[in-house]
């Protein structure tokens, strides 16, 4: 078995709020986290607003450092690096973000833009940079005289396939995508992510894709991280997680999604309440408030993360029970 | 037969952007709703379907925007032609609105039990005490565990799924005949959002209370309408029963944005795309407006826009094509 | 060209819209457009310019000399021949007061510009960095800032000495504060946006974010308060000639011009007039061309 492009183990992110009266709040954005991310693969993370997966997304960029816990890239610890030294790294682990309008400067030209990674990674002279750039611009379907303009003239789709173009063009290993399609109308997701699935299967590329749309995860993933509250609750191959979903929060979100099919007329759990605050997260397993099948044990104890083989972990009490298949070892 | 509560005929609604210049948003809109119907209204962001809602809302005054022809009669009384006084007493009590993003649609300096106890005597003459406590009853009806702590509570105290159940129930406080949803789950989480969709659902079941649907997502049409409008560039491009519409859709336009939706469980690891984008409002290409990113144009496209017709022995079904859903166009479908 | 690259460019494009370009826009042409429908912004910016060319050129096309004195007509107010009328020593008014331009001006603007460029230096400093640093330069600005500014300047003077120089730097330091404290919250809002964190994943050392990301965005506040700062400065300098504390008193400047006038102020008003209002005008301009540059510069005010 190869060696996991990215390794995340036990990583913790802990955000302080409102140094009010009351002495200092935290956000437990990410609660121990860990996961594998091989080489060529979609890996995804999915989840409700204030799951964490940004966060985690960040964590794996060095854009903020876990206080505990560690990121392995190819094999080295990247969460205590500076940011100096994570510098050279940087051409190899890039990002897309949600926002095609944010991510770009608005008075910096496109193809500056798209040529910066090139000016701080590769020594490259400029009439070669704008000839990179202009062969990214066509293949992410652009003109070079796109390359001309400033973000305000663009459509959101095509900035986000400048987004893209700037990503790819220090050609990284690992892209980190973080709703790279939630801004953009469902006829222009489907373009984005046939760019992205294209691209990688040329540029032999690995994607961390965070997104909380299922439907799009379901299509661009090979592997699916379900987050709840800044934790993971079950990771499974793509098919696995769709075809038979273990823990009851993984249920509840699956059935919650609306299909476009006006004759599909699926059995839908509705989840009681609301997602509890990350400031003051349930004790023992997370999800116990919502869950439909919570017991004393659930309120009390956090539940260990079960291996089912295949890759498919679940942290439950009672996953067994649910997939009526017996743990092969609790992590 | 349902009893039919809204006929909307030949909306146009225009907006000012300069001295003499002005675009038109929503063009030439006919539809109808009955009593008791959820009819969705579908389509991509700047299609012209929340300027469809705002201009039944009347909800134009000094804006630069306005209704330009077309009538909109409810109830037997057109809309048009009421003064603002008489909007007024429609607007809330007769017909109520919901919008997307019910952070912002709150008052965040006002307590809710002071919004709800103002939108409820504004058209109902009754006491302050009285009207507590029908908003209190409201809330429950909607859903929220804890009237009494949540009537307390301002606005930023709610969770996002919280507020739009208080503006749920906010609209819901006069018992309106209609219901105009604009995107009410579009800024919430899925788990929250299919919460939503029930109370929605409950809500007319309970009181047969008309809800015209805006949203961009397909899912929720499929979900919760038993009609729908598609729309594209301000023009009404395709209009059928849900069944109908996802099964077997005619404009290229709903063809390809059903298609371009994943599907949960379906399995597909590509998806086909429409390519291009949507024009501009200012800029608007002459003839048939989706011909520039339609794969089967063809030279009448281009030149001369296509009317919404009838599809032949499509009952009630209609659609905006030079090409397809007409007799001739029959062959080149298939 | 990579492999990777060529070998998806061997297929057809992707979209429609490579080469449908949208609307070209003119950021200029766009500003000019906007700018000039403030009519009280256009008005006063024409007056500026008009001032600063005479300023340059006065001392070619002064009907007098600015220094010659005439004895013969001494204190006369406006006449044909003298049309701002003559000073205590027949020097011709009008004459004085454009070359005074020169002074009054150079000094207003070189001031601020040092005190524009300090304090924007510090304000991105503090802003960017944050921390003790941040600390340090806030604190020094809300220790200038408790003094009142003339009273600053007076200070300054006081102690390094009167002259030209020392009116520039003791008008620049009290400059420096407002800048800083603008230029800092503009850097923290910068900064705040996403492309700023995208160009930190993208691996920029801190001092291009600095510079290329987030300088630029700053650049409109900079130059609103800059118009809005020469004003005071003008006040200022004029003021510290009024008080004797400026430069040389036998060059003419309309601080010190008013200085004197006030000994004349009932039997030749027009002396304390004709600077006062010139002051008066320039310091009005700079407000509503900083106005209006910043109702025009501002995006959200469309």
């Amino acid at each position: 078995m190869s060696q996991p492009i990215v390794s995340v183990n036990h990583a913790v992110k802990t955000f302080v709020v409102n140094k009010g009266l009351g002495g200092k709040k935290y956000v437990h954005a990410v609660n121990d986290v860990s996961f594998d991310i091989m080489p060529g693969e979609t890996f995804s993370l999915v989840g409700e607003s204030g799951c964490g997966k940004s966060t985690t997304g960040r964590l794996i960029n060095h854009l903020i450092v876990p206080d505990s816990g560690e990121v392995y890239y190819n094999g080295q610890d990247i969460s205590k690096l500076s940011e100096k030294q994570m510098r050279p790294l940087r051409a190899e682990i890039q990002m897309i973000f949600q926002d095609p309008y944010g991510s770009l400067n608005p008075r910096i030209k496109i193809q500056d833009q798209i040529g910066e990674p090139l000016l701080l990674h590769t020594d490259m002279d400029p009439a070669a940079r704008l000839k990179r750039v202009h062969e990214l611009l066509r293949l992410v379907g652009l003109g070079p005289s796109h390359g001309e303009r400033y973000p305000h003239e663009f459509s959101g789709g095509q900035l986000q396939r400048v987004g893209i173009a700037r990503a790819i063009s220090v050609n990284p290993k690992i892209i980190i995508a973080d709703e790279p399609v939630s801004a953009l109308d469902v006829s222009i997701q489907a373009q984005v992510l046939n760019l992205m699935k294209k691209l990688q299967e040329q540029m032999n590329l690995t994607y961390l894709f965070i997104s909380h749309d299922l439907s799009v995860v379901e299509m661009i993933s090979d592997r699916i991280a379900v987050m709840y509250l800044g934790s993971i609750v079950e990771i499974a191959d793509k098919r696995d997680l769709y075809a038979m979903p273990v823990h009851p929060y993984t249920q509840a979100l699956l059935s919650a999604v609306p299909i476009p099919d006006p004759t599909v007329h699926k059995e839908r759990i509705l989840l009681e309440g609301d997602i509890p605050s990350p400031v003051n997260p349930p004790s023992g397993c997370l999800f116990h408030t919502r869950c439909a099948h919570c017991t004393e044990l659930c309120k009390q104890q956090v539940p260990p993360m079960k291996d089912f083989g295949g890759g498919h972990q679940v942290k439950c009490h009672y996953a067994e029970k649910f997939s009526g298949k017996s743990a092969e070892k609790t992590l | 037969m349902a009893e039919r509560l809204l006929d909307v005929t030949g909306l146009t609604t225009t907006f000012r952007t300069g001295k003499k210049t002005s675009v038109t948003a929503v063009n030439n809109v006919t539809f109808s709703l009955d009593r008791g119907e959820i009819l969705g209204l579908v389509g991509e962001s700047g299609c012209g379907k929340s300027v469809t809602s705002l201009s039944i809302m009347g909800l134009f005054e000094d804006t630069a925007g306005k209704v330009a022809s077309g009538s909109i009669v409810f109830d037997g009384e057109d809309l048009t032609k009421l003064t603002t006084k008489q909007m007024r007493s429609i607007r809330g009590k007769r017909i109520s609105m919901i919008f997307q993003n019910p952070m912002s649609s709150l008052n965040s300096c006002m307590r809710v039990e002071a919004q709800l106890i103002e939108a409820i005597r504004l058209h109902n003459d009754v006491s302050k005490s009285e009207a507590r406590q029908r908003a209190s009853k409201m809330l429950s009806a909607v859903g929220i565990p804890d009237p009494e702590q949540t009537l307390r509570s301002y606005p930023h105290q709610l969770s996002g799924g919280m507020s739009q159940r208080v503006m749920i129930a906010m609209a819901l406080c006069c018992e309106p005949e209609m219901m105009i949803a604009d995107e009410p789950t579009t800024a919430l989480d899925v788990t929250i959002q299919a919460q939503i969709l029930e109370l929605m659902k409950d809500i007319r079941s309970r009181n047969n209370t008309s809800i015209l649907l805006i949203t961009h997502d397909l899912g929720v049409v499929a979900e919760m309408c038993s009609r729908a409008l598609v729309m594209y560039a301000g023009r009404i491009v395709e209009e059928a029963s849900v069944e109908e519409l996802f099964a077997s859709p005619i404009h290229p336009y709903t063809v390809g944005l059903i298609a371009s939706v994943p599907k949960l469980g379906s399995g597909v690891t590509s998806l086909p795309s429409i390519p291009g984008s949507v024009p501009d409002l200012s800029a608007m290409p002459q003839g048939c407006k989706f011909a520039p990113r339609c794969k089967y144009a063809q030279a009448v496209c281009r030149q001369t826009e296509p009317e919404l017709a009838p599809v032949p022995g499509g009952n009630g079904r209609k659609c905006r094509c030079h090409l397809f859903g007409k007799e001739e166009g029959k062959e080149a479908q298939a | 060209m990579s492999e990777e690259t060529a070998k998806v460019l061997d297929q057809e494009p992707l979209y429609a819209d490579a080469e449908a370009l949208p609307t070209a826009q003119n950021r200029v042409k766009a500003f000019i457009k906007k700018f000039s429908k403030r009519k009280a912004a256009l008005v006063s910016l024409v007056f500026l310019v008009a001032l600063i060319v005479v300023a340059v050129i006065s001392p070619y096309i002064v009907p007098y000399d600015p220094a010659a004195p005439d004895y013969s007509h001494m204190l006369e107010g406006p006449t044909a021949q003298h049309i701002l009328g003559t000073d205590e020593f027949g020097r011709d008014v009008l004459s004085r007061v454009m070359v005074g331009a020169r002074l009054s001006l150079f000094c207003a603007l070189s001031a601020v510009v040092v005190g524009t460029f300090l304090g924007t230096v510090l304000g991105l400093l503090a802003g960017y960095y944050g921390g003790i640093l941040e600390s340090l330069i806030m604190r020094g600005s809300d220790v200038l800032f408790a003094f009142p500014d003339i009273l600053l300047a007076i200070a300054i003077v006081a102690i390094i000495g009167p002259g030209t120089v020392n009116v520039i730097i003791a008008v620049a330091v009290f400059t420096v504060p407002s800048f800083a404290r603008i230029m800092r919250s503009a850097t923290i809002q910068v900064k705040g946006s996403l492309y700023v964190e995208v160009a930190r994943s993208l691996g920029c050392p801190d001092r291009r974010i600095l510079w290329t990301h987030i300088f630029p965005g700053t650049i409109q506040s900079m130059i609103v308060n800059f118009t809005m700062r020469i004003g005071t400065a003008i006040l200022a300098a004029a003021s510290l000639s009024f008080l004797g504390y400026g430069a040389d008193v036998t060059v003419p400047e309309w601080g010190s011009m008013l200085s004197t006038a006030r000994n004349y102020m009932t039997t030749a008003p027009h002396l304390v007039y004709v600077p006062g209002v010139l002051i008066f005008l320039t310091v009005l301009a700079f407000n509503l061309l900083g106005d209006g540059l910043r109702d025009t510069l501002d995006p959200k005010l469309k």
